[in-house]
């Protein structure tokens, strides 16, 4: 009997030290074609499809179902912008929500063929993790949402304050270098679901909430009385947001870029989803190619020849969805601030369509 | 010869044993190889290396171990397997304790007493976990603002930040002298005789070294939004410490009154009839008889607390999860993170698994030499 648990006490710790060398192998990254997701894979999937699959993440303005359980907001117009282009269809795209710890393992794994989901470029998600970024959608920061009853009125007068972040969001790194940066400290309370902090903020038990600008509108909206709360005029990082797809599947980032160019170039254009029709017949040759009237500029990877006007004609341009989910007249009343056309003042800059 | 058929059974016993071993390593290698596959097609790679990387982000609640965002993420992972000990631990003996209780009051002879047992064990049994940390998360949210915190004693600070204790900073030779007497304490059966006597003069130093170097208190104080200095008990860890020692206890409290009513009644009978008293009865006959039926599903207990206290993620504890969550989306080293994840509660289960045998084992034998 003793010799049989010994035998097995041995397996055992062979079998683990397997395990363990499987873990620590610490194979270097195969810096080969093969890296990711190979050519055209994604499209075809979504061809075969019939649908594309987006993940987002949940949250007012942004993501959200409505009464009819039809997702609605910003990153799904964009989703859904994407399907009009491929199979003109807004209908056509399946969406999974996501919380934001989620998402790279959804992405990774071929659950979803891109995230549109407030994400930032940052350089270690591009060089360290197997992702290519498409256009940024959103220029954002990260900032502090306060009770107006604490008067606070700069990010560095919450010095030795309770703040309460998000996990799994570049916001605990943001908060981290911008006390070391300007001396101040922070206790930091981390929350895994948005609602606890929402509820700990209400609460008393933080001091302010820090969250990207774009978030801290959507979570303003959440707490009983938003009028009581403000949001500080500091932005203490850069939040590029913009769409993520699997490295190595440049077709399908090429797509994902060009739908989205569409839509700011529309609004430079001055082609909204109102008007679109009328442009079909301007005699203006560069809008004529833009809209496909012409062909040449928008034609190739199998791609309907008029999908851009079918995107204006069903989504909208970049004003239009900008409006319609953030703007003024919604519960954010989102300022466009940086996320002008370039022509205004912004950075929002589309390649030309030729 | 009788020594064939034993040699024989032996090689047939080896063989298999063999094959089964091969099959299970095999099994192993299949599945290592595979994830490796996967994972160099996906373009991620292994490796413990950033363990030594600094953390860059900051922990709310440490015990013990101070943290700064400049050292290292092995660190970090320390401070939340500590917060994780602090709170099983803490939360392990509370809920035996408590459970205890609940579980022989249940047993009153009082009615009401017993009435009022059995609907806070139903209640808080049939309830998920989760849902009780949230309600009791929620409610201590609802504590003053620290500006206007209570003052249960001098120095003392209950707010929706907690609550703050003067600390005590003890002089670094009494902290050792005080261990030292724990150690003589817990071998004190070794030592024989001497035992006390060394007890005695150990104490009897701890006693000269505070004279000699007094303890200095720090009150705390509030400057802006928090209390500088003192000791905090975050609202966190009480909703987390008060959550698993109410879930845990109430189990517990089954198992005890199990326990109990499994000591056959002639036990009982003929303690009373030695004339014991109903008090003296329980103490000196039903509990020790009992134990023996408790101990193991006590260890059981003990380890799905261990466990349940990953929950504190919903409250924003920093546990040894949250930590390894938090390092997973910084650094990208997801599967490495879930290993170390796997490793640590495996250990500590394990360890308090064994302990619990351990003391299982010496009761059983205490049973052995009862006449």
């Amino acid at each position: 009997m003793t010799a049989s648990i010994r035998a097995a006490l041995i397996g055992l710790c062979l079998g683990a030290l397997t395990l363990l060398q499987a873990c620590g192998a610490g194979s270097a990254p195969s810096g080969g074609a093969d890296r990711g997701a190979s050519a055209g894979a994604t499209l075809r999937a979504v061809r075969a499809r019939g649908a594309v699959r987006c993940g987002i993440t949940q949250g007012t303005g942004f993501a959200t179902p409505d009464d009819a359980g039809r997702w609605q907001g910003f990153d799904v117009d964009f989703c859904r912008a994407l399907a009009v282009a491929l199979f003109d269809d807004a209908d056509k795209v399946q969406f999974t929500p996501y919380t934001q710890q989620q998402r790279f393992s959804g992405l990774q794994s071929g659950e979803v063929d891109l995230l549109a989901n407030g994400t930032s470029v940052t350089s270690s998600r591009a060089l360290h993790q197997p992702f290519q970024f498409g256009p940024i959608y959103l220029y954002d920061g990260q900032g502090f949402l306060v009770p107006k009853s604490s008067k606070v009125s700069k990010a560095s007068m919450l010095d030795g304050a309770t703040v309460c972040v998000q996990q799994g969001t570049t916001s605990e790194l943001n908060l981290t270098d911008f006390a070391r940066r300007n001396h101040v400290s922070f206790k930091p309370v981390v929350m895994e679901d948005l609602r606890a902090a929402v509820s700990a903020l209400a609460g008393g038990r933080c001091d302010a909430i820090t969250q990207d600008g774009a978030g801290l509108a959507t979570t303003r909206t959440m707490l009983r009385d938003p009028s009581n709360y403000v949001i500080l005029p500091d932005r203490i990082s850069k939040e590029p947001i913009a769409a993520v797809v699997r490295s190595g599947d440049d077709q399908w980032l090429e797509i994902v870029n060009w739908v989205f160019h569409a839509t700011v170039q529309a609004e430079e254009y001055g082609i909204g989803q109102q008007n679109a029709a009328q442009f079909l017949t301007s005699p203006d040759p560069a809008i004529r190619r833009f809209l496909g009237v012409e062909p040449g500029a928008v034609d190739g990877l199998g791609l309907d020849p008029k999908w851009v006007y079918n995107v204006i004609a069903k989504v909208g341009n970049y004003s239009d969805i900008f409006d319609r989910n953030l703007g003024a007249r919604t519960p954010l009343r989102m300022e466009r601030g940086l996320n002008r056309l370039w022509t205004d003042g912004g950075l929002l800059y589309s390649p030309p369509f030729r | 010869m009788s020594a064939r058929p034993g040699a024989s059974r032996a090689r047939r016993s080896l063989i298999v044993q063999g094959v089964t071993f091969g099959v299970t390593a095999a099994v192993l290698w299949w599945l290592a190889h595979n994830m490796s596959a996967s994972l160099e097609r996906r373009g991620l790679s292994l490796g413990f290396g950033f363990l030594t990387q600094p953390a860059n982000f900051e922990i709310g609640d440490t015990a013990w171990l101070r943290f700064s965002p400049e050292q290292s993420i092995g660190r970090a992972i320390l401070v939340g397997l500590l917060n994780t000990a602090r709170v099983s631990a803490v939360g392990c003996v509370l809920a035996i304790a408590v459970g205890f209780v609940v579980g022989v009051l249940r047993l009153s002879h009082n009615p009401a007493l017993r009435g009022v047992m059995r609907a806070g064990v139903e209640v808080i049994r049939n309830t998920p976990l989760l849902l009780l940390l949230l309600f009791l998360s929620t409610s201590l949210q609802g504590l003053p603002s620290a500006s206007h915190a209570l003052r249960p004693a001098p120095g003392w600070f209950l707010s929706d930040r907690g609550l703050v204790l003067p600390s005590i900073a003890v002089s670094g030779l009494t902290t050792w002298l005080a261990a030292l007497v724990v150690l003589t304490l817990a071998l004190r059966k070794r030592m024989g005789r001497i035992g006390w006597r060394v007890v005695a003069v150990l104490l009897a130093a701890v006693g000269l070294s505070m004279v000699f170097r007094p303890p200095s208190v720090e009150r705390a104080h509030l400057v802006g939004f928090n209390f500088v200095g003192g000791t905090t008990l975050s609202p966190e860890f009480a909703a987390l410490l008060a959550a698993l020692v109410l879930h845990h206890a109430a189990h517990i409290s089954e198992v005890v009154r199990g326990a109990i009513l499994s000591v056959p009644r002639g036990q009982r009978d003929a303690a009373r009839a030695l004339g014991l008293s109903r008090f003296q009865t329980l103490r000196m006959v039903t509990i020790p008889l009992a134990l023996r039926a408790m101990v193991p599903l006590l260890a059981t207990s003990c380890v799905s607390l261990i466990k349940n206290s990953s929950l504190a993620v919903a409250i924003g504890f920093p546990d040894v999860v949250s930590i390894l969550n938090t390092t997973g989306n910084q650094t990208g080293h997801n599967i490495e993170t879930m290993c170390i994840m796997i490793v640590v509660y495996l250990s500590l289960s394990l360890a308090v698994a064994a302990a619990l045998n351990r003391y299982n084992t010496t009761l059983l034998m205490l049973d052995a030499q009862l006449p």
